[in-house]
Parts: structure tokens; C-alpha cells; sequence
């Protein structure tokens, strides 16, 4: 069946699930999950190197660079210059300019802070990053951050990590309607459906990683995710029935015996 | 002199540059990035870079992060 690849910032990827790094209960686990997923696009997140732990081996030797493109976050930041200076030591970290751009609201739900977020995109546009940020399921705010120059918009499905899944799905379909820049639903994906959904819904990929890092079996759930992802895709462009209120038969009414 | 890496204060000799402060923590050679007073100091830069009394250095590298 052909499909278009998801194209983002003009860099076309076959995979349309992003994975992340953390929370995996060993690195080599990890780097069996990326391969397991099929991703493309993989997620880091920069913090103060550990002193203590002299010359260990880096993050960046788990993570096959031929197939990967790196997605530095800012997660953590909580104010729009926090997460400019992130991004700025993460160009000079990855030699790329591709951020994922999350300024958080607070502690307890890590929504993201619209207005700090809008701030920082509008800084890093102007720089020259390639700036993919998270944000609420807001069709109004995902306006913003596109016509502000961002290369997709990434709402939530969920509060990161919940698993809570797809809370919303009337939005993100109002954001993949009035968007003209790729839609990933980021954050609150807690099993294949969830995800499976947020490509039926038209979403043009997903990006996960705790319900991936901890589910009982990563490397299984890995699977699970690139089957769900490309069977969500499939029913998208298959063009799914409408819904009914009352049964229709699906075998014939006639020639039933008298 | 005295400065601060990643928010803890070390005593180092005066003049050092930012490729032999990474040297003296046994940092590893890549995968990481400075800031100097919030400043980034290129790669390019490390060993021409001279760090001052009181800098307040970051050394950062990436971890694992969704």
C-alpha cells in the first residue's frame, strides 16, 4: 500500500514512532527496544555530567547514529530561557539544531507552560533550530507555534508518563485538521491502542518512551508500538466506516430458507 | 583560584584552560558540552579558552530523556 514518508523539516523518515532514552532498566535493553520500534528519531535529554563517574561511557554509545536522528529535549526547564540555554548546549552536544522544545508548567502534571513555550520557540526559530515542541492538545496554541516557524507541533495524549492515553481525541483531530506541519502526539501513550489511535485519528506519528522503558517487557512492547503504529496508519488511510447507532447485517437478507 | 563546576567549588591553577580543567575532572574527550557564565565555549575554543577566578562553569552530556 503506498503511503507518503513523514517528512519533517524536509527530512523524510519511514518510522512514524519516536522513542525515547530514559528509564530503561539497562542500556543494552534500550538499544534492543530502538531497534525492536523501527524509530528514526530518538530522544536525549541534557543534564550536568556526573563528576564522580570518571570517563564513564557515554548515552551516545547506545545509540546506533547511522539510523537515528537525535532529538535533544529540554525537559525540566521551566522557563523559556532554561530552555533556550538547553538548546543551545545541545547543538554544541549533537552537532545538529533539532530540539524538542518542552518548558513545563509544574511539578505534579508537567503540563507545558504555553506562554514560556511560545517565548522559547520564537528565540529558537529565529536561530535556526528545528524546533519540534510539546505542548497542550490546544488547536489554538498548535496555530501559534506553527505560523511562530515550528517544524511540528507535538501535543499531549496524556500527562507525560501517565500511560492515561488518548484523553482527547476530538483535539488532536481539530489540530491535525488545521495543521500544515506534522502532528506527533507526545506524552501519556500507555499501550498499543493508545497509540494505534493517535494514527487512526490522523496524527502523523507518535513519540513515547516510559510506556516502552517500563512496561514488564521493553523489547516486546517495542514490537507492539511499530505493529500498532503502522496499523494505525493503515486504518487512517484506509478510511475507516462511519458509526451507526443500529446494527447492519452484514450477510445477505435475502434467500433466507423458508 | 577558585571557581565553580557545575555548581561545586574546586580550586584549580590560575590561567587553566577549559580543555585541561575537562582533562584534570577526567571527562571524557566527546559528548560533552561548556558554558562558561552562561556563555558556551566551542569545542573549537577548549584549549585557548583561559577560565578567571570565581567562573562559574557547566559541563553537561546527554542522558537519557523521552
Amino acid at each position: 500500500m503506498s503511503d507518503t514518508q513523514l517528512t519533517i523539516a524536509g527530512k523524510r523518515f519511514d518510522s512514524r514512532l519516536l522513542i525515547g532514552t530514559g528509564k530503561y532498566p539497562t542500556l543494552e535493553l534500550m538499544k534492543q527496544c530502538h531497534e525492536a520500534s523501527g524509530a528514526q528519531i530518538v530522544t536525549l535529554a541534557v543534564r550536568r555530567l556526573d563528576l564522580s563517574a570518571k570517563g564513564e561511557a557515554s548515552m551516545m554509545h547506545w545509540i546506533d547514529r547511522e539510523r537515528m536522528t537525535l532529538l535533544p529535549n529540554t525537559a525540566g526547564c521551566y522557563t523559556a530561557e532554561d530552555a533556550i540555554r538547553t538548546c543551545r548546549l545541545a547543538e554544541e552536544l549533537g552537532m545538529s539544531k533539532w530540539v524538542k522544545l518542552e518548558v513545563l508548567g509544574d511539578e505534579r502534571t508537567l503540563f507545558p507552560d504555553v506562554e514560556e513555550t511560545l517565548k522559547a520557540a520564537r528565540v529558537l526559530v529565529k536561530e535556526g533550530f528545528t524546533v519540534l515542541p510539546y505542548t497542550t492538545d490546544d488547536p489554538i496554541t498548535a496555530r501559534k507555534l506553527q505560523d511562530l516557524g515550528c517544524a511540528a507541533v507535538m501535543p499531549l495524549a496524556a500527562p507525560i508518563g501517565s500511560g492515561l492515553g488518548i484523553r482527547n481525541p476530538h483535539n488532536l483531530a481539530l489540530i491535525r485538521e488545521i495543521a500544515t506541519v506534522p502532528v506527533i502526539v507526545d506524552a501519556g501513550v500507555g499501550t498499543a491502542s493508545d497509540a494505534a489511535i493517535a494514527l487512526e485519528l490522523g496524527c502523523d506519528a507518535v513519540l513515547m518512551n516510559t510506556a516502552i522503558a517500563l512496561a514488564k517487557d521493553p523489547l516486546r512492547m517495542a514490537g507492539a508500538m511499530r505493529k500498532a503504529v503502522e496499523a494505525g496508519r493503515d486504518a487512517f488511510l484506509s478510511g475507516r466506516i462511519p458509526r451507526k447507532a443500529y446494527a447492519n447485517a452484514s450477510s445477505p437478507l435475502d434467500g433466507l430458507i423458508g | 583560584m577558585k571557581l565553580y563546576v557545575n555548581g561545586e567549588p574546586r580550586d584549580v591553577e590560575a590561567g587553566l584552560t577549559v580543555a585541561a580543567l575537562l582533562e584534570a575532572l577526567v571527562a571524557p574527550k566527546t559528548g560533552v558540552a561548556v558554558e562558561v557564565n552562561r556563555e558556551i565555549v566551542r569545542r573549537a575554543q577548549h584549549a585557548s579558552h583561559r577560565l578567571s577566578p570565581e567562573d562559574r562553569v557547566e559541563v553537561v552530556t546527554f542522558v537519557g530523556g523521552g
